[in-house]
């Protein structure tokens, strides 16, 4: 399929490859393993497209993508659009700074209006949980989550998970540690829906007051658990991955300060000493110093640029295999 | 236009005595002429009761009407419309209008539009001026203009001594002080119940203790100041143990259930995809809660079956989940589900679920129960409570659309009220 990707013939129905069973991407609370394992799999072989001097391909040339986002964001609104552009796409983007949204209009209306001018994929982002899911009854567009509030951010979670399996042989039973504000964090929840389907056991560490009650049980198998304690969190870990804190937490009087999260759930120097095999992930952007130690940062264990490197080709992937393109159409 | 009527061959409730009898029932000029088996028909329409029963009309005492203000979601008129269908003679109304119930002018504004309508309408007014949690609104004048309870509903007394003081004043005036129990400190900007659901999904939750907490204030203040204390739409499971608890000791305290609170948990919010329908306050709980509700109805810790009746307008609910308001329809689904899931299991039998509709209700609110006897105005519902149907969207008789209950099967349905000399069908 690789051979294929830069022609202008790719035909994800082609018989014997399998497809995704799902039209949209609004989480991966329903995506099965097979799904997970394709979209990784398609995310490899765009890669390879990434590593050339020609970073394009046409697969999506007649294809318009808007990015809707209703949630300021740097890093994954890039992310996406570069993934649309390397796709041949073409793309719009809409953000909450420069749109009709703060005259007040609702977001079915946005969403209505947008697609009256013919869009065929939409990735979006917004505070509420739900709102990718909504769109789905507004608009016949597929939608793509890119971030709703605290419920999932799928593409980050497929990006984390190409990442450790560039480094990792297998998902099974390997120890992955989710460190943090686990309460408001999609990334989060994305990632333990990925990484135990594929067979990973997680932790979930942070203070007390930022880990929701049944948050064990939102998979089954007992994949799932929880602890206060870093130094537990670490014990046997092969990845650790923190997540940013935001410092509005503190000021809702959910932790005292940076300083004492820092002492008691910073990843320090000494923790990458005492566990010589540990991988350090973080989704960005970071507090240099919070939630991870400055040297930890540029240490060789994080992998933190090879997450955003491996973030354009999972979205590309995931265009691709949306798109949905019957066969001789769309790529021109 | 008070049309005469012969209700032919229905079986008549009494929810005081618990008793059934089959007779026929005549009205002329708006009251009960004659109540008796075979009664000849002579000049009168006839209604055919056959299998159905009838019963003195029912009460909620907790619905929205949107008028004053907010006319685009509901009118008196509207709102009494809904509740003539789901069988209901009379409605209390909560006070979160605009302006909000907290003079006199308004009590009786609300009254005055009320009269003409099928419909009895008792306002409730505010505890505190403009709802704000201050300073008391003038009760006294408040009751004597037709005030029947006391509540800042949605803006619930956050500060203990205003709810002493209150609870103090309107026993003065022997009426309830209703609470929306919510301590707001416990769940800022949570939009459903805190829970596996709500970790799963990333709502911001409720915590069920914001309510407990809430309840126990409140007993402890119910039995220092001896006023009657209502729970307004009680919802969790040590809710309804801490109400069983001060009663056993002699607090001075009811409590209302709403039918969502025993139709559906907190999964509705994850297996309808975040629909705006599922967001209420107090949210959706948990099957545990559903069941220490239904027993909580069964040995009589909960007085009244009351709906909560909130209709928003399209526009304003079709919005992603947290930016929705709160509140669902209910005056139309409110017998179909009492009979789905309390009176078809065997929770409460026929004549309880019925005594809750209309002796409790008006107990709490001070008010005479309707008698179905020779001489009394004609007050009454026609309904049965084994008719199998399925609730549609051309149901609605509010004149805003959020229930989460489209399609859902009911069982148990009012065919018809009488009163004021209305007869309205439910058609």
């Amino acid at each position: 399929m690789a051979d294929t990707l830069d022609t202008a013939h790719t035909d994800p129905t082609e018989p014997g490859l399998p497809a995704l069973q799902h039209r949209h991407l609004l989480g991966l609370a329903t995506y099965s393993a097979a799904e997970i394992r394709l979209i990784l799999e398609t995310a490899r072989q765009f890669r390879d497209v990434l590593g050339r001097r020609i970073k394009r391909v046409p697969t999506l040339r007649g294809i318009t993508v808007v990015n809707l986002f209703f949630e300021p964001s740097t890093r994954t609104r890039i992310s996406f659009e570069l993934a649309e552009k390397r796709l041949s796409a073409d793309t719009v983007n809409f953000s909450v700074s420069t749109s009709s949204v703060s005259k007040g209009e609702t977001l079915k209306d946005t969403a209505r209006n947008i697609e009256a001018m013919k869009i065929d994929m939409v990735v979006v982002r917004h505070k509420s949980p739900g709102a990718p899911h909504f769109l789905t009854q507004c608009v016949d567009a597929v939608i793509i989550n890119a971030g709703d509030g605290a419920h999932e951010h799928p593409t980050q979670a497929l990006l984390d998970l190409l990442t450790i399996a560039d480094l990792k042989p297998s998902f099974e039973g390997l120890n992955v540690s989710i460190i943090g504000d686990i309460t408001h964090s999609r990334v989060a929840r994305s990632n333990l829906y990925a990484l135990t389907a594929l067979g990973a056991h997680v932790t979930l560490c942070g203070p007390r007051t930022l880990i929701p009650y049944g948050i064990e049980e939102m998979v089954e198998g007992g994949r799932v658990r929880v602890t206060h304690r870093l130094e537990e969190a670490l014990e046997g870990c092969d990845v650790a991955m923190a997540l940013r804190i935001q410092l509005e937490r503190q000021e809702a009087g959910l932790f005292p300060s940076l300083r004492e999260y820092h002492e008691r759930f910073g990843i320090r120097l000494e923790h990458l000493e005492q566990h010589p095999d540990l991988i350090i992930m973080h989704p960005g952007p970071v507090n240099r110093g919070v939630e991870l130690a400055s040297e930890v940062v540029d240490h060789e264990r994080a992998v933190i640029l090879d997450q955003v490197t491996n973030g354009v080709a999972v979205r590309m992937a995931v265009l691709y295999l949306l798109a949905g393109l019957p066969d001789g159409e769309g790529a021109g | 236009m008070t049309p005469d009527l012969l209700l032919k061959g229905g079986i008549l409730l009494d929810p005081q005595s618990r008793e059934m009898l089959e007779a026929d029932v005549l009205i002329r000029d708006g009251r009960i002429a004659r109540v008796a088996p075979e009664i000849p028909a002579e000049d009168v329409p006839v209604y055919d009761c056959a299998d159905k029963l009838i019963s003195p009309g029912w009460m909620d005492m907790h619905v929205h009407l949107r008028e004053p203000g907010y006319e685009h979601k509901e009118t008196i008129a509207t709102g009494c419309r809904a509740a003539a269908f789901g069988g209901f003679t009379a409605v209390a109304c909560m006070p979160n209008t605009d302006p909000p119930i907290h003079t006199r002018d308004v009590v009786e504004f609300i009254i005055e539009r009320a009269a003409p309508l099928p419909v009895d309408v008792y306002p409730i007014a505010c505890v505190s001026k403009h709802r704000a949690g201050k300073e008391l609104t003038e009760m006294g004048d408040l009751a004597d203009g037709g005030a029947v309870a006391f509540s800042d509903d949605g803006a619930p007394v956050q500060n203990s001594g205003l709810m002493r003081r209150a609870l103090e004043y309107a026993s003065m005036l022997d009426r309830p002080i209703i609470n929306h129990m919510e301590d707001l400190s416990l769940g800022p900007k949570g939009h459903m119940n805190e829970g596996r659901v709500s970790a799963r999904l990333g709502v911001p939750p409720v915590p069920a203790l914001s309510e407990e907490i809430m309840i126990a204030r409140d007993l402890l203040l119910a039995e220092y100041t001896g006023g009657h204390l209502h729970v307004a739409h009680i919802s969790t499971a040590r809710s309804v143990e801490l109400v069983r608890e001060a009663r056993a000791r002699g607090v001075p305290v009811t409590a209302e259930v709403c039918p969502h609170h025993f139709a559906l948990t907190d999964e509705a919010v994850a297996e309808t995809h975040f629909s705006t329908d599922t967001k209420m306050h107090p949210p959706l709980r948990t099957a545990e809660d559903v069941e220490a509700i239904k027993e909580g109805l069964r040995d009589g810790t909960i007085d009244a079956i009351c709906t909560d009746h909130a209709p928003h307008a399209s526009f304003e609910k079709e919005v992603e989940f947290i930016a929705a308001p709160f509140g669902i329809l209910g005056l139309e689904t409110a017998w179909g589900l009492i009979g789905r899931e309390l009176i078809e299991p065997g929770v409460l039998p026929l004549a309880e679920a019925v005594r809750k509709l209309t002796v409790e209700p008006r107990r709490i609110l001070r008010l005479p129960v309707p008698r179905i006897a020779e001489g009394e105005p004609a007050c009454l519902t026609i309904f049965d409570a084994t008719t199998r149907w399925t609730f549609e969207a051309q149901h609605i008789r509010s004149k805003s659309r959020n229930t989460p209950f489209v399609g859902a099967p009911m069982v148990g349905r009012a065919w018809a009220i009488y009163n004021k000399g209305h007869f309205v069908e439910a058609r």
